[in-house]
């Protein structure tokens, strides 16, 4: 982040339309406000929703880049406005909702639906073998592995990743970068009984893993930074040595 | 839209962990669950938790002789005494298979590494050998007020690995999620809760919800201190509003308000206790520890209302380091060094440079102590079931269970969620009856259409009225100025006054947006009345308790008073009374006598009364106050 500015003027250039209003279309709105030292775009679209605009829509909830509710494109580029700072920003801010997800109205987007079906697609949850049993001690785990499964886990399902996927933008079933992150943490631990060839199916379809035609916009755009490039190989990987065992 | 009716078994309000943890149990129990949300579920609050859950596994060096019985202790020392001992002990005894079955779940939480480990220790680097036969069990790190380390982790993103665990479990099980919907009213009749009316936030639709168990899981409500609260945006109170608005359910313990020592600040966003339990210090701006003085024993690792209050004061006597935005303190975790930073703790490193461009290993962090826990929440019995209100249950934060008392430890609550919602799941999934939901619909379609014109009301309204985000902001500054970390009698007499004349003031809203839809302006404008109200409740509350116990302190009466005041406030606001009514409880059978907590001033005014004599009396004064009996509510 660089030095605060904290005295420019800002003109925010905002995508507006209200599906749920006969007499909206889609259009861009000006605003102007002054910017202030340490301003995050969490703090600019809330003053200009409570000073200037009360209808504007937009998703925030945690305000520290953790619950993924405010994907949204700054300039052209995904990010969580609320770690955004306008003084990395030029004096013009052009605000758009993420592509892919279902518009909701301005700024917000459908995410929560998308997620759940992707979830529900790659069977995203641990198929134990065992059921729980209360008396016991945990199952162990060796600490780097843990380390490697929550790497992966820290996953927000934000979308920027989907967002800016080349692929996920004209194909709707593509599990999008998210996706595929999802597949390789459960992939990778052992608490998940899915063999190769369970695996196979999920990740070696066009929809999967190969799929991905490797422009990584994903990679470079992930809030959490997450290693992406290497869930890839990781998938992929797991995909040729599927198909050898099968 | 009235008319428009759907069934279930088991509505959850809330897709947080203590909501979807209920709703797991449920539904795997083969009934019929809706969980509403007000955000995807995956995005609520639960997720922000980072530091750690509490269970006595007792799996490292530093947790050897550890026991839920110790843990029960802890607890109960936290609280004040303030706590439910009973509630107490059975969620400690029911924490450590909690925990394991979310390692069942898949969380990845950190393991014990056998061998060789270094650690700080009250400022000290300190080695120590794990036994080979622990390595790859569960670990746990240092946490405030408690006598062994005992918060499991999974990195800093404890409540995030937490939740996604639960609800891939949600998914697993088909369970229906509705997000984008807020419970604006329940549906009762005679003491009977049949489900909430709902609002979906993306049409500005209403619809009913019918369901033989309706559980409220809206987490707490920090946001009616404004910006002055580590909580997300979507904190505002929605559930425990649902539990008071029907005017027989009582809030509890509402003046019991966590501050947490080590918010950014000024944003206000949460670092996590870990920080000090690894081994972070707080320094003034003489760069002193002054916590080694303040608390030879515990140090940094009181409890947070100990910390925060030993915080404010040196803010006050002029070592906080004064900004525009006020003074701040410093927590130092450079020590610890970048590679634990990046780790175990890693979300705070993101933290420190996403919102205040600076490197934990080599600056310093601005803290201040910032309302983090609302204590206080919709008044329970053991089995969750809310008192006064058949079919109505309440969960995790937005539940006064009541577990935490006047304080709540660092890590009680994200174990609370898990233990609570398991329980109450079972509890209700063993209990519900087999038959449909029994309501005339035109009970729900009349709730239905009293909803509607509230919301057409307010969309009506014309004029010079005020706005809803002006209240807000004013009701901000009055709970944070003065039913804050220091309160007094005075203080709290004009905040009493100050939130009334709000709320006079929330029935001549005008919108100055009239869109259809979801109306962002509307849908807060129908929240911020609760708001106040709840403001209200909390500064009432604190006004009439002449004591201070756990967060509840008062500097014109600066001693615990367990004569007078070893009890629990209920709060209920009969329908149409400009004024909430405040009566009050025993906190519960007695099993550890009320005395020191090992931090903090060890000085109070002693019970007059016998334990046992204190004992015999709670059963029947908590039936009085609406307590149901644990069985048969259906």
């Amino acid at each position: 982040m660089s030095e605060a500015n904290g005295n420019r003027r800002l003109k925010f250039e905002i995508f507006r339309y209200n599906p749920q209003d006969p007499d909206s279309t889609p259009h861009m709105q000006d605003f102007e406000i002054n910017e202030l030292p340490y301003m995050s775009l969490f703090m600019a679209l809330n003053e200009i929703r409570e000073k200037q605009d009360p209808s504007l829509q937009f998703d925030f909830a945690c305000r520290s880049a953790i619950c993924g509710s405010c994907g949204m494109m700054v300039n052209g580029r995904p990010n969580l406005g609320c770690r955004t700072q306008t003084s990395d920003l030029p004096d013009v801010i052009r605000l758009h909702p993420l592509p892919v997800f279902k518009l909701v109205g301005d700024l917000s987007v459908d995410t929560g639906i998308w997620f759940r079906e992707m979830a529900e697609k790659t069977e995203a949850w641990i198929h134990a073998e065992k059921a729980f049993d209360p008396d016991a001690q945990e199952d162990r785990m060796d600490d780097e592995l843990a380390q490697s499964i929550y790497d992966s886990d820290r996953c927000i399902e934000c979308g920027c990743c989907v967002a800016s996927c080349g692929v996920a933008n004209v194909k709707g079933d593509f599990a999008g970068p998210a996706g595929l992150n999802r597949m390789a943490r459960f992939a990778m631990d052992p608490r998940d009984t899915r063999d190769d060839s369970d695996w196979y199916e999920v990740i070696s379809n066009e929809n999967g893993v190969f799929g991905c035609i490797g422009m990584m916009a994903c990679h470079d755009i992930c809030p959490k930074e997450l290693p992406l490039l290497e869930v890839y190989a990781y998938l992929r990987r797991k995909a040729v040595a599927s198909a050898l065992t099968n | 839209m009235s008319g428009r009716i759907t069934s279930t078994d088991v509505l959850v309000i809330g897709g947080g962990l203590a909501g979807e943890r209920c709703a797991i149990e449920a539904a795997a129990a083969g009934h019929d669950v809706l969980i509403l949300s007000l955000v995807p579920p995956r995005r609520s609050h639960s997720c922000a938790a980072q530091g750690g859950m509490q269970a006595a596994l007792g799996n490292c060096v530093k947790a050897e002789g550890d026991s839920p019985e110790v843990h029960y202790l802890d607890t109960v020392r936290g609280s004040d005494w303030g706590a439910d001992q009973e509630v107490a002990r059975i969620f400690a005894e029911a924490a450590p298979i909690a925990v394991r079955e979310l390692a069942h779940f898949g969380v990845p939480w950190t393991r014990v590494k056998g061998g060789s480990n270094s650690y700080f220790i009250k400022g000290e680097r300190v080695n120590i050998d794990e036994a080979l036969e622990n390595d790859g069990l569960i670990m746990h790190r240092d946490f405030g007020g408690t006598a062994k380390w005992r918060a499991c982790y999974a990195g800093a993103g404890t409540g995030h690995s937490a939740l996604y665990a639960i609800d891939s479990e949600v998914v697993r099980l088909g369970v229906t999620v509705r997000d984008r919907a807020e419970a604006v009213e329940l549906i009762h009749e005679g003491g009977r809760c049949h489900g909430v009316v709902a609002r979906c936030l993306r049409t500005g639709d209403h619809s009913a919800i019918l369901a033989k168990a309706t559980v409220i899981a809206t987490g707490g409500h920090g946001r009616i201190y404004g910006q002055y609260t580590t909580n997300a945006t979507i904190n505002e109170g929605t559930g425990a509003a649902l539990a008071l608005n029907t005017g027989v359910v009582p809030l509890g313990n509402m003046e019991a308000v966590q501050f947490h020592p080590t918010a950014l600040s000024p944003s206000g966003i949460l670092v996590t206790e870990g920080c000090r339990g690894d081994g972070g210090y707080l320094l003034d701006k003489e760069l002193n520890r002054f916590m080694v003085e303040a608390e030879p024993e515990k140090q940094e690792l009181a409890s947070r209302d100990v910390v925060s209050r030993h915080m404010a004061r040196r803010m006050r006597d002029g070592h906080g380091v004064e900004t525009e935005h006020g003074p701040h303190l410093w927590l130092d975790v450079r020590h610890l060094g970048d590679e634990h930073l990046k780790t175990k703790l890693r979300e705070v490193w993101e933290i420190c440079r996403d919102f205040v461009g600076l490197d934990p290993a080599k600056d310093l962090i601005p803290v201040r102590p910032t309302q983090h826990y609302s204590m206080g929440g919709v008044r329970v019995n053991k089995e969750g079931e809310a008192y006064n209100m058949a079919g109505l249950f309440a969960v995790g934060e937005a539940s006064c269970w009541d577990m935490h008392g006047f304080n709540r430890l660092g890590g009680n609550s994200l174990a609370e969620t898990i233990v609570s919602g398991r329980l109450v799941g079972r509890h209700i999934a063993k209990t519900i009856g087999a038959g449909g939901v029994d309501v005339d619909t035109r009970v729900a379609n009349e709730a239905v259409k009293k909803a509607e014109e509230r919301a057409a009301r307010l969309l009506a309204a014309e004029g010079s009225g005020p706005g809803a985000y002006e209240i807000r902001d004013a009701m901000a500054e009055v709970m944070i100025g003065r039913v804050g970390i220091f309160r007094t009698g005075e203080e709290l007499a004009l905040a009493v006054n100050e939130l009334k004349e709000l709320l006079v003031k929330c029935d001549n809203i005008v919108l100055r947006s009239k869109v259809p839809g979801m109306n962002p302006e509307l849908t807060f404008a129908l929240r911020i009345k609760n708001m106040v109200r709840l403001s209200l409740i909390t500064a009432m509350g604190a006004l009439a308790r002449t004591e201070s116990r756990g967060a509840h302190f008062r500097s014109d009466h600066p001693l615990r008073d367990d004569a007078k005041w070893l009890n629990r406030t209920l709060a209920r606001w009969p329908e149409s009374s400009d004024a909430p009514e405040i009566s009050y409880e025993p906190v519960g059978v007695l099993d550890l006598p009320p005395g020191h907590r090992g931090y903090g001033r060890d000085e109070r005014i002693e019970m007059e009364q016998t334990i046992e004599d204190y004992n015999q009396g709670v059963e029947q004064a908590q039936s009085e106050q609406g307590k149901l009996p644990t069985e048969g509510w259906q």
